[in-house]
């Protein structure tokens, strides 16, 4: 065991896996962080909990994560490369894990200059292949990146994002690769809604045995309404929704109930496909609907491990 | 080049407002070619302030002159004269043109009229764009030609991010996905693999970690002394 996490532990036992995610609030109540988890907390594995997502400033995702372990949940702490330099990084991780947090997941991050605050002066002073590294090498080897010695463990379970859909698509495949070389025990991909065009992905990805290397959840996004899935297809960049989908959200006398049985269809499709480890459910403003999706697919009651 | 921009005009009359006898002074290198400070938009911003003092009765001269380059004692030397018969110069270079001439005209005051952007070239007539951020250690010869620095909104040395969709990058519709480019350029020269390697984290020191750079070459040192001895 790298980190020892209910996450880590569930895929390490071969189950399918199920993490859901939680947005901190744009205040300082903990309660919203605690309502929302609460509704997700028995139906996953762990929750992921979002740093400044869409950078829209909101409580930092260490505290929410905190929060989170507080309530005998298991975070999945997101960082992205645009707020902290490399001191910053490292010390934040140190941080998290003495506060109980195992698993992180290393991304980017949305633009700051799509956000509240556009005028800030981004970082950017590692790339998210660098942070996966990084972390790796803070576990690993005990080395800051400046190569001095860590005192002690630092035990992690290292997550990473990946996005099959993005462009240039060729490269999605050797792009994932490098995640995994550079020490990624878990990738959650971008919300999936093409499940063929997905399992082309996961081919190229079985194809050099990655899925051996690292554990992949695929994203699953459930639609609430007509215009999300117009939204979705038209304005949110690696998330591909095919126009046959949006069509059946418009035509539906009940959006949310169309929108549920699409998520249980791709639910279904995706448990075929080669080498995938697990779902990753992003279900923003919707958390209620968390409980249904997983109880309907079957996933529950989730392992005890 | 060196890409700038004027000053909104009111910022300009703004800067000037307390003066009375004003220099326009341009610079024949970068910002002439990118037309934001050379001979013709002095000209056009000389123009452009006698007539507002005009109509505005403010009584305020304006002389104008255009040196070829404002980043070089050479060139300023011949004009410290009738710069400081001015209350004021107002400078159309770019950032390090307007410090040189401040140094060097104590006590006139030296007033910028362009906006610094960028190290960047014309894509054509009318579009300039930016393609350098001077970070002190050059990486072309890993991604084709392609500056990761100045041109991916995130400095990712890796590959593309989630936001790259049809070639163009999260942040505008306007802007290309840099490393949509890299991939193609790499393609194009039959060198795919060199994007299998994880580019190590960077030493940015060389960069912007915030100490003014220099460049001190000792073989360079005092050459210049040298040859004037020699001719004199
Ligand atoms: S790598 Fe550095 S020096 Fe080279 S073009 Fe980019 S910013 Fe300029
Ligand atoms: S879309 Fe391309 S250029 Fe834009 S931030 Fe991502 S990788 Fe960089």
């Amino acid at each position: 065991m790298k980190a020892g996490t209910n996450l880590e532990k569930v895929l390490e036992d071969g189950q399918f896996a199920v993490t859901a995610e939680v947005g901190p609030p744009k205040g300082a109540s903990d309660r919203v962080v605690i309502k929302k988890a609460e509704i997700v907390k028995a139906c996953s594995d762990a929750i992921n909990v979002t740093d400044n997502q869409t950078a829209v400033v909101r409580m930092s995702s260490a505290a929410g994560s905190i929060l989170l372990k507080q309530m005998g949940a298991d975070p999945v702490m997101q960082m992205t490369c645009r707020d902290r330099n490399r001191i910053a990084i490292q010390s934040d991780i140190l941080g998290a894990v003495a506060l109980g947090i195992g698993n992180i997941l290393a991304i980017s991050g949305d633009h700051h200059s799509l956000g509240n605050h556009p005028g800030a002066k981004g970082v950017f002073d590692i790339d998210s292949m660098q942070l996966i590294q990084s972390m790796k090498m803070l576990r690993d080897d005990h080395k800051f990146i400046c190569g001095d010695d860590v005192s002690g463990d630092v035990p992690l379970f290292i997550g990473a994002v990946e996005s099959a859909f993005s462009d240039p698509v060729e490269f999605r495949v050797t792009r994932l690769a490098k995640k995994v070389k550079a020490g990624a025990d878990f990738i959650q991909t971008q919300g999936v809604f093409d499940v063929e065009q997905f399992a082309t992905w996961m081919k190229g990805v079985t194809d050099r045995g990655l899925d051996e290397q690292t554990h992949i959840l695929a994203g699953i996004i459930p639609m609430k309404s007509a215009g999300m899935a117009r939204y979705m297809r038209d304005y949110v960049s690696g998330v591909y929704v095919p126009d046959e989908l949006v069509k059946r959200m418009e035509n539906a006398e009940d959006a949310k109930e169309e929108g549920l049985k699409i998520t249980l269809e791709i639910i279904d499709q995706l448990e075929d496909v080669d080498g995938v480890h697990g779902i990753h459910i992003m279900a923003v403003g919707w958390e209620d609907i968390v409980p249904v999706i997983v109880e309907k697919a079957g996933l529950l009651p989730r392992p005890i491990v | 080049m060196i890409v700038g921009e004027r000053k909104p005009f009111a910022e300009i009359t703004e800067l000037i407002k307390d003066s009375k006898k004003v220099l326009i002074l341009g610079c024949g290198t970068c910002v002439s070619v990118c037309m934001a400070g050379g001979m013709k938009e002095v000209s056009i911003l000389a123009s452009q302030l006698r007539m507002d003092s005009g109509i505005q009765d403010k009584g305020m001269e304006f002389g104008e002159d255009t040196i070829q380059r404002q980043c070089d004692r050479e060139y300023i030397e011949p004009i410290i004269e009738l710069a400081k018969s001015h209350d004021v110069v107002v400078s159309m270079a770019c950032g390090a043109g307007v410090q040189l001439l401040s140094d060097m005209l104590v006590p006139t005051p030296v007033l910028p009229a362009v906006n610094t952007s960028f190290i960047g070239i014309c894509e054509e007539e009318g579009t300039w764009l930016e393609r350098c951020r001077g970070c002190g250690n050059c990486l072309l010869g890993e991604t084709g030609g392609i500056c990761p620095v100045a041109r991916c909104a995130k400095n990712l040395f890796n590959g593309p991010c989630g936001g790259s969709v049809n070639g163009i990058c999260e942040v505008s519709p306007n802007t290309p996905c840099a490393w949509q480019l890299v991939y193609d350029r790499l393609k194009a020269l039959d060198k795919l693999e060199t994007l299998e390697e994880i580019q190590p984290i960077r030493d940015w020191s060389p960069s912007s970690n915030g100490i003014p750079r220099g460049v001190f070459r000792e073989d360079m040192a005092g050459i210049g002394k040298e040859s004037e001895s020699a001719s004199e």
